[in-house]
C-alpha cells in the first residue's frame, strides 16, 4: 500500500521487527519503514486491546508506539531507523520491569 | 427563571455533590463554578477515598470519614446508574508504606489512637517487609513494611467531578460555568452573589468554594479558615497492573498509569512544579517499587490542597440556618455525606451539635477570659 518516493534514497539495511528481518532505508522514519514492510497493526492499546497505526506521523498522537531496542512506548515516527534495529510490537499496556525482549 | 432555593459556590466535588444531593433531595439549585482557571483541587488530587489515620487527634472526623468510605460503594452504584459514568471504585484496602521499623512504630500507634477513641472501628494489620509483599510483592528492599487497612479505596476524581455535574444537571439543577463569585451579600431574605457573569441571588447560600472560602465567608458573617498546601504529582506511562491496592503516595489507576506524590509545600496560590520535590518524589517511588526505575513519567503538576489550621473540616452554618459554610480536603472520601447526610442537615437549617461541634470553626477562637 506504501511506496517510497526515492527507492534509491540511502543504503539498505536490515532491521528486525518480531523477529522477521526487514529492509529498510539506513536514516529514514521509522514508521515509515514499517509501513512499506506493511506491519500492521503496530501495537493494540493498553485498556481496551484496540488495534492501533500511525496517525499523525508527526510525533503528536501515541498511536505508532512501539518496543524500540528494549525501549518499550516509543514514538516510531519520532526514531530514525539504524542497522539491526530491533523492533518488537506492543501488545496492551508494556510491563513495568526491566524488558527482556518484550513480550 | 425562578429564583432557585439554595446557590452553591464552587463546582468541584465538594460542591457538585452537595448540588447533586440536593437536587436529589427536590430543591431547585444553582451551582456556580468560575472554569478551569480555576484552582481545582478535584481536578489535582489522587482520588483516594482514604480512612487510614485520618482524625486521629478528632474521633469525629474519622468517624465522618469511615461513614463515608463505607457509603462509597452503594453511592458509586446509584450515581453510575444515574448517569451511566463509571466512577472506577474500588476498595481492595491500601498499605501506607513505611521506610524505617521507627516509622511503622509511629504509624501503628497512630491508627491505634484512632481506632480507640472512634465509635466507628477500622482494623488495620501491621506489616513487615515479608507480610508487605505478601500483599504487594513488588515492594523494594529500603522498605520497612507498613500498614494495611481493609477500608481504603479509590476512585477516579475527574470520572467523579463530570458524574456529579451530569447527575444534579439532569436532576433539575442549573450548572453556571464561568460564574467567577467576586462577593456574596445577603439580599432581602435571601442572598446574592457578584459573579463575572452578572448577580445570581437564592434563598439559601453553600460555600464550597475550596481556597476561595477564606475570602467570602466573612462576608457573609461566616469563617472560612483555610489555606492552600501544595502537592506535586507526577503520572507514569500506563504499565500492566502491578498494585493490587492502594498505598499512601502512590497508586495505579485501572487503565494503567501510575500517579505518585505525597509532598507538603506551603508556597501560596502557586501550583506549579519544581524539579527538586519531583526528583525527590520520583526517587521514593522507585524506592518503594524498583520495577518503575524504567518506567518513564509523562506528565507532573502541583495542585492546592485546601487545608484548615488543624486539618480537620469545618462545617458552619450561619445563625438563621440560611448560609453554610464547607471546608474539606477529602472531597473524594467524604462525597457520600456531602450528597446524602449533610443535605439532609442543609434542608433541616441546622447542623446538629452532636455531630458537628467538633468540626465548627469556634474551635479555633479559644480565648482566656
Amino acid at each position: 500500500m506504501f511506496r517510497r518516493f526515492d527507492e534509491a534514497a540511502g543504503p539498505i539495511v536490515e532491521i528486525v521487527v518480531d523477529d522477521r528481518r526487514i529492509e529498510a532505508r539506513l536514516g529514514e522514519n521509522l514508521a515509515a519503514a514499517l509501513l512499506a514492510a506493511e506491519i500492521e497493526p503496530f501495537r493494540t492499546t493498553p485498556v481496551s486491546g484496540a488495534a492501533r497505526m500511525p496517525y499523525c506521523m508527526m510525533g503528536v498522537c501515541f498511536d505508532c508506539l512501539a518496543i524500540v531496542d528494549g525501549v518499550p512506548n516509543r514514538q516510531t515516527c519520532l526514531e530514525t531507523v539504524r542497522a539491526g534495529m530491533v523492533v518488537e510490537r506492543q501488545n496492551g499496556a508494556r510491563a513495568p520491569g526491566p524488558q527482556n525482549g518484550g513480550e | 427563571m425562578s429564583e432557585p432555593d439554595y446557590m452553591i459556590v464552587g463546582g468541584g466535588i465538594v460542591g457538585a455533590a452537595i448540588a447533586y444531593g440536593l437536587a436529589r433531595s427536590g430543591e431547585r439549585v444553582a451551582l456556580l463554578d468560575e472554569g478551569d482557571v480555576a484552582f481545582r483541587a478535584a481536578r489535582g488530587n489522587f482520588g483516594n477515598v482514604w480512612v487510614q489515620g485520618k482524625g486521629a487527634t478528632c474521633p469525629a472526623y474519622a468517624d465522618l470519614t469511615r461513614g463515608a468510605a463505607n457509603d462509597w460503594a452503594e453511592f458509586a452504584e446509584d450515581l453510575s446508574t444515574e448517569t451511566g459514568i463509571d466512577l472506577h471504585f474500588r476498595r481492595p484496602g491500601a498499605a501506607y508504606i513505611c521506610f524505617s521499623p521507627e516509622d511503622l512504630a509511629k504509624r501503628v500507634a497512630v491508627l491505634e489512637q484512632s481506632n480507640a477513641n472512634a465509635r466507628i472501628k477500622s482494623a488495620f494489620e501491621a506489616l513487615d517487609l515479608a507480610d508487605l509483599r505478601q500483599r504487594l510483592p513488588d515492594v523494594g528492599p529500603e522498605v520497612a513494611g507498613g500498614t494495611f487497612c481493609p477500608d481504603d479505596g479509590t476512585a477516579n476524581p475527574l470520572l467523579l467531578l463530570r458524574a456529579l455535574i451530569k447527575a444534579a444537571k439532569d436532576l433539575g439543577a442549573r450548572y453556571l460555568p464561568h460564574h467567577g463569585v467576586t462577593s456574596v451579600a445577603r439580599d432581602g431574605a435571601g442572598y446574592a452573589a457578584e459573579t463575572t457573569a452578572g448577580v445570581v441571588r437564592a434563598g439559601r447560600l453553600v460555600l464550597a468554594a475550596g481556597l476561595g472560602n477564606a475570602r467570602l465567608a466573612p462576608m457573609v458573617g461566616l469563617d472560612g479558615p483555610v489555606r492552600p498546601v501544595r502537592g506535586q504529582i507526577m503520572v507514569t506511562e500506563k504499565v500492566r497492573s502491578f498494585l493490587a491496592c492502594g498505598t499512601n503516595f502512590i497508586r495505579q489507576t485501572l487503565e494503567g498509569g501510575c500517579i505518585f506524590g505525597e509532598s507538603v509545600e506551603e508556597v501560596g496560590l502557586d501550583d506549579g512544579t519544581s524539579l527538586p520535590v519531583l526528583r525527590d518524589t520520583a526517587q521514593k517511588a522507585v524506592a518503594a517499587f524498583p520495577l518503575l526505575r524504567d518506567v518513564r513519567v509523562v506528565r507532573a503538576w502541583g495542585a492546592l490542597r485546601i487545608m484548615t489550621p488543624d486539618g480537620v473540616p469545618v462545617y458552619q452554618a450561619s445563625p438563621d440556618g440560611s448560609a453554610f459554610v464547607v471546608c474539606v480536603h477529602s472531597g473524594v472520601t467524604l462525597a457520600p455525606f456531602h450528597a446524602r447526610g449533610f443535605v439532609d442537615n442543609l434542608i433541616s437549617g441546622s447542623l446538629p451539635p452532636d455531630r458537628f461541634s467538633a468540626f465548627s470553626p469556634e474551635r479555633f477562637h479559644v480565648q482566656t477570659v
